[in-house]
Parts: structure tokens; sequence; C-alpha cells
């Protein structure tokens, strides 16, 4: 049993770990959008977007709510037991009680 | 009142201190908090920490003076998170005890790996000290009318005893309570910002009680080519020079200043002593004027008056009416004499305040009431909004009396709340193609570094330990992305709302955030000013921390070649807190009058460059040796470091011409980052083969 709940563990870390690394790449493509704009169409940001709001702006806000946006949805993600592993998932829904990582 | 609760605000940050100590005893207790922390603590004090007086007040004085600019280190210091929680701290949390290099040797167990890491903390350490410092004598100058060298020595102190005392557990509480209460009065002071909107003929309270109301600048007729006067409202003015700032690319003429010498009604206030208006202020001057004034007594038809020289801006309009308009001036005689505003420089005759916004949209007439957040933005961005930016220029006058003026120059909206006054993005008229490349090129670097820099710094990466948990470590992560977001939206209206208060001192952008909570009362600038001082030593108590943790932990065991008790590694981190206290005491006089962001974007980048690589090769990438991660430290390191050294910034400060530094760029990010990658990947490659022959 332990040793199917380690393998799991490895599972579950790998998809976390793919997860985290998707997201990064993600949010870099935005940022990397907004300084692409900054430096090689600045004239572009300060036409008018969404709400009465420039593009400076509204691009510079929507880069902190998107990040913290992506971090709800990956703590989320987090929590939601791996495919095949809703056995070792104990009463609270936490899928890894991970006390014994503690060194 | 100020001082009162200044100290209260110390006293609390002690007491937290001392009742959270008895909690740190033991290796673990001291450097790791015994794992115990709660991840919503943690979530908090990760903002604690990490919101220093850079985002505070550095942020909120860039955005002030330079406009959206500004905000773009608001935008990279939160975005650099991403890569935190999404890359770096679980991983870092599961490998580590205490410290980053633990994890790297856990990985590798090899001792240069140790030495190298811990090497890169305290140097990293030390460069994110000195702008916390030299933001903490900024605050204390003003506050207690002491200099400067007095607050970094006060902080100094201060965070040694929480430091060398509490360890960790200190430390992680101390940030936690800054971290609320950063969040909670930046809240306050945006929802005061909101609710006073704009008004156009506003005259907000400046230096609190002494009911001085905010100054606007005079605007008289001239007649440019004719040299003449259309008013009345100076008496007897004669040009005694004209000053203009010449483009450096087009060669033709900016903004242009005439010295003007005039006389002011005075007052006799005592034997040889008068008294004179002079933009809202009543200096003294104390007969005889002595050599090498720049004022003397004139009498008009049997009245005393003062006949001084003071600085206007040329405002040319394409009607042909020509204005001049006031500016302020700092003027140091060959004799050594120095004057504010043509006066001589007194306790009673300092610079004013500036900044505006001098028009708004029609549909608003010239107030608009309490605002939403979004509309107050709009309004500013608006192409009608005329705002005015306070600018100043250095120069040797004709007279050979070292000038500095600080002038208004009116930009649209349009161009205050988009990218452009600070990193000038768009080429110029005449400005060489290299020089536009390297402009974008240093904007680049530095967005670089910001996003790079963040889950490197050291007094970040020691927080993931102080929780019990991997789970624990992400979930505080999230809870700080959140905070510091917050906080950094907020630095938008604390930035926009001192320059619409007229808060801004015209010779340090960084205390635009105080002065703004000044123009609401001093109990609210007592509170800010209190907060900022306990984000330094937030602040300095996690460098400090991370600091004593390095030499300690990985430097001590690695150099004298053996392993140290654990009651010996306690004492020699309380002995490296109380010397890196003091180091940074020392450099933090040494670099007063910089803009606390652009050191901190420095910081990033050294960071960025020493740490990042290691930490995500380290996890991602199988064939990275330690020799790979020793080497990419130290070209880290070296690189970042030796790159600012040499940039234009630190040329001029070591009183050479900024022009003819061997770097051309201030940021060296992009130059040190992509190296220190080249260097890793390469030296694991030759290193792996020859290993595995």
């Amino acid at each position: 049993m332990a040793h199917k709940n380690s393998l799991n563990t490895m599972g579950y870390e790998q998809r976390k770990s793919a997860l985290g690394v998707r997201m990064t790449t993600l949010y870099s493509v935005v940022y990397i959008g907004f300084v692409g704009v900054s430096v090689f169409r600045p004239q572009w940001m300060g036409v008018r977007a969404i709400f009465g709001l420039n593009l400076a702006i509204a691009y510079g806000l929507g880069l902190i709510l998107f990040a913290i946006i992506l971090a709800v949805i990956y703590n989320y993600l987090c929590k939601v037991p791996v495919e095949h592993s809703g056995k070792q998932q104990d009463a609270d829904g936490q899928a890894f009680p991970s006390r014994g990582d503690n060194p | 009142m100020t001082i009162a609760i200044f100290l209260v605000f110390v006293s609390l940050v002690l007491f937290v201190s001392s009742w959270t100590s008895r909690k740190a005893k033991g290796v673990g207790g001291y450097f790791a908090a015994n794992n115990s922390i709660h991840w919503g603590v943690n979530g908090i004090a990760f903002a604690g920490g990490y919101l220093s007086v850079a985002s505070f007040l550095g942020i909120a004085g860039l955005i002030a003076f330079f406009g959206y600019d500004g905000f773009l280190y608001s935008i990279g210091f939160l975005a650099g998170w991403i890569v935190a929680l999404f890359i770096i701290a679980e991983p870092m949390k599961k490998r580590g005890t205490f410290t980053f290099s633990d994890a790297l040797n856990r990985t590798f167990s090899k001792p240069g790996i140790q030495l190298s890491a811990g090497l890169s903390v305290l140097v990293v350490s030390l460069f994110y000290l000195v702008p916390q410092m030299v933001g903490a004598g900024v605050l204390v100058e003003p506050l207690f009318g002491i200099p400067h060298y007095w607050g970094v020595i006060l902080v100094g102190t201060v965070v040694i005893i929480i430091v060398a005392g509490g360890g960790m557990t200190s430390t992680t509480y101390v940030q936690f309570f800054n971290g609320g209460l950063l969040l909670t009065f930046a809240a306050v002071l945006t929802i005061a910002v909101l609710g006073r909107g704009i008004d156009v003929d506003q005259r907000t309270m400046e230096e609190g009680s002494d009911g001085l109301e905010s100054y606007r600048f005079a605007r008289i007729g001239f007649n440019e080519a004719t040299q003449s006067f259309q008013t009345n409202d100076l008496v007897l003015p004669r040009i005694t020079e004209r000053f203009p700032i010449i483009d450096r690319y087009t060669g033709e003429e900016g903004p242009v200043f005439y010295r003007i010498s005039h006389v002011i009604p005075a007052v006799s206030t005592g034997t040889g002593t008068y008294s004179a208006q002079i933009k809202g202020r009543a200096p003294f001057f104390q007969l005889p004027p002595g050599p090498g004034a720049l004022w003397m007594l004139e009498e008009q038809a049997g009245n005393p008056g003062i006949r001084i020289q003071d600085w206007w801006r040329l405002e040319r309009s394409s009607t042909g009416q020509d204005y001049l308009v006031e500016a302020q001036s700092r003027t140091m005689t060959p004799q050594g004499l120095s004057f504010i505003n043509g006066a001589p420089e007194s306790p009673a005759n300092r610079l004013r305040q500036m900044g505006s916004v001098t028009r708004i949209p029609d549909e608003y007439g010239t107030r608009t009431g309490a605002l939403g957040p979004v509309r107050l933005l709009s309004i500013l961005s608006d192409n009608q909004t005329i705002i005015q930016q306070p600018k100043s220029v250095s120069f040797t006058s004709g007279s050979g009396d070292r000038v500095s003026l600080y002038y208004e120059l009116p930009l649209s909206g349009y161009q205050f709340m988009r990218p452009g006054l600070m990193f000038p993005l768009e080429a110029r008229a005449g400005e060489p193609p290299a020089t536009t490349l390297l402009n974008r090129l240093n904007f680049i670097s530095l967005m670089l570094a910001l996003f790079l820099g963040t889950a490197a710094l050291p007094h970040i990466l020691i927080r993931y330990y102080t929780v019990p948990s991997a789970e624990a470590a992400r979930k505080s992560t999230i809870v700080a992305i959140g905070g510091i977001g917050l906080f950094y939206i907020l630095t938008m209206y604390l930035g926009v709302g001192a320059i619409i208060a007229g808060a801004l001192h015209p010779e340090t952008s960084n205390m635009s955030a105080p002065l703004l909570a000044r123009s609401f009362g001093e109990l609210l600038f007592a509170l800010i000013s209190g907060i900022a001082f306990t984000t330094v030593l937030a602040t300095v108590s996690g460098l400090i921390m991370a600091a004593s943790g390095a030499v300690a932990h990985d430097l001590m065991g690695n150099l004298a070649r053996r392993e140290f008790s654990d009651g010996a590694k306690v004492r020699a981190g309380r002995i490296v807190a109380v010397v890196v206290g003091l180091i940074g005491i020392v450099l933090g006089i040494a670099f007063r009058g910089m803009n606390v962001s652009f050191l901190v974007g420095w910081a990033f980048a050294v960071a960025a460059s020493a740490n990042l690589p290691a930490l995500v090769f380290m996890l991602f990438w199988k064939k990275t040796t330690a020799q790979g991660i020793t080497a990419s430290i130290l070209t880290g390191i070296i690189s970042s470091v030796t790159l600012i050294l040499l940039s234009p910034d630190m040329w001029g400060r070591y009183g050479f011409d900024p022009s003819t530094a061997p770097m051309p760029i201030n940021q060296p990010g992009i130059i040190s980052i992509p190296l220190s990658f080249l260097v890793i990947i390469g030296v694991s490659l030759v290193t792996g083969k020859k290993q595995a022959e």
C-alpha cells in the first residue's frame, strides 16, 4: 500500500510540476506581450482600451489580476486528486497531507 | 504627535519581537521558526517582508513624478511571484532545511556548492539592504528634523536587536505585523484619495499643523522678442540671465529659464532684520547682506524692499503671447552660501511642494467630487487633462553659482499615464538609433530582472522553511500573491493621489506617500510614516536573517572544514546578524539620495543572475552537475556586480561623466542572466561527460 501511495505521490508531484511549468509559460507569454508592446509599439499604450482606461493601465492592472487568478486556479487544481488516486484521498479532501515532508 | 505614534510603532515591533523570541530556542527555532508558522501568517509575512520601502515609498514616488513608468515596477515585482509559486515554492520546501543552499546541497552534496550559494545569499542581501537603509534615513530626516544618518543608525540598531534576539520566529511575526498594517493603511489612503477626487482649484494643507496651504506658482505676461514684462506683479524687474536647456540631439532649445532680479516689499522686524513674503513663506534678511549674497535692501518710496533674484520658466504659446512661470531654485554661491528661491536658506525658508492637476475634461468643470477607482484613472489619462509634472535641472550659472531649478512642466494626461517619461522607449527627434536601442535594452533588462529576481531573493527563499509542509508553502505563497497584488494596485492610487494633492517634495520622490498622507492631516501622516518605518524594519530583518543563515549555516562549516554544534551555529548566526547590520548602516549612509526602487532593481538583477539559473536547472534538468551550479552562481554574481559597477549611474557616482561609462546601460540583467544560464549548461555538459568517462 505504501508503495502504491508513493507511486501516486510521484504522479501527483509530476503532474503538479508540469501544471506549474505550463502556467508559468502562459503568464510569461502575456508578460512578454506587455514588454513587447511597450518597447516596439509604445503609441498603442495610449489608446483607450476598456472602461475608459488606456491600454497601458488596462494591461498593467490586468497582469496583476491575472497573476492572482492563476494562483487561485493553481491552488484549486492542486487540491483535486490525480486521476485514479481517489482512494488515497482522506476525509477532508486533502490528497496528500504532506507532514512527512518535514526535514 | 508624529514622534509619539512613531515610537509606539517601534515599541510594538520590539514587543512582538521579544514576545515571540521565547519560541526561538535551538537551531531550528533560530533559523526556521521550528517549521511551526501557519500558512496564513506566513503568507502575510511574505507580503510584509517583500513589500519593502521600495514598493511603498519608491514606487508611489516614481508614479507621482513619472506617471505610468513607476507602475512598471509594480507589475514586474508582482509578476516575479508567478515564478516563485509555480516553479520554486514546493520543491524548495521539500529539499531544504534552513537555507536555499541546503536544497542545492541535498541534491548534489558537494561542498563547493554550499560555499558559492552562501556567498551569493550574502551578496544579494547586502545589495538589497542598501535601498532599505537609504529609505529609513529619508523618513527620519523630515520627521524628527535629525540628519539622514541617524535614521539609518536607528533602523540598524532595532533590526540587530530583533534578529540577533529572536531569529526567524521574531522576524516572521514582525513581518506579519507589518504586512497587515501596510495593506490596511494603503487601502485607507486609497479610499481617502478616491473620496477627495480631483479639484483644479484645490488647496491642501502643506506641512500639516503649520496651516501652510499648498502653493500655486505665479504666471506673468512676457514678450520674449522684446524682453519686456507685461505685468505689474513684479516691481522693477531686470533680467540678469537667460538659461536654455539645449536638446543634446537636435541642438534646439528645450525649456528656457530667466533669472530675474526684482524688489519685494519687506517689513522691519528689528534692528537690521527684515521679513518678506516669498512663495508663501516669510524668510528673514539680516543686514548687512555680506559678500556674495544674492539680495540687497532697496527702499521703494520710503518703504523697505528687498531685491532678490529668482528663476522663471518661459512658456511660449502659439498665439504669440509668452508667459513666465515661477520656478523654485536652490543656489550655492562660490562663497558657499545657500539660497532657496532667492532668500537665504533657513528653517523658515525651504522649498515648497509641487505637482498639481490644473485641468480636467470639460464635462467635470473644475471638480469631480468622489470618484470610483476606474473613473479616477480614466480622467487622469484623458487627453484634456493637464498634469503639472515636477522636473529639475542643475547647472552652473553665468555668475559661477551652482543652481538647481525645480519647475513644473504641463503634460496631458495622455502623456503622463502611458510609458515613456522615465524609460524613453520611443525614438526622439534626432536621437541616434543606437541610443534608442540601448534605451529599449535597458527597459527589457529591468523587466527581465524583476520577473526572474523575486523567486531568487534570499529573504523570500528562507520563508519556505518556516511552514510545516510543501502544501503550506504553496498556500502561503498564494496568500502572498493576493496581498501583494492588491497592494501594488493601490500603489497606483498613492502615486497619482500625491501629484493631485500637490504633495511632491521636489528634491526627494521617496517622500511622496507620507506627504500625501499629510495632506489629509497629521494623524494619517504619523501613521503612514510609522508604517513606512516598520516596513524597513521588517524587510531588513528578513535580509539580515538570510545573511545570518548563509554565513552560520553554509559558509562557516565549509570554510573551517568541520561540523559545528547547533549551539555554535546559533551563536555565530547572532554575531553575523550584528556584523551585517553594521555593514548595512555604513552602506545606507553612503548611498543617500538615490531612489530606493531604482536601487532595488539592481538587487533583483544580482539575485536573478546568481540564483535563478541554479534553482531552475537543479529542479528541471537531470544533467546538471555540482560544478555547473557553482560556476553559474559565481558567474552570475561577478558579471552582474561588475556590470553595475561599470554602469553610467555608478560612473556618475564616482564623479565621472556618465556617458563615458564602459557599460552603456544601467540594468545588467539582459547580459548577466543569459550568461549565467549558458555557463550552467556548458559546465554541466563538460563535467557530466568527464564523470561518465
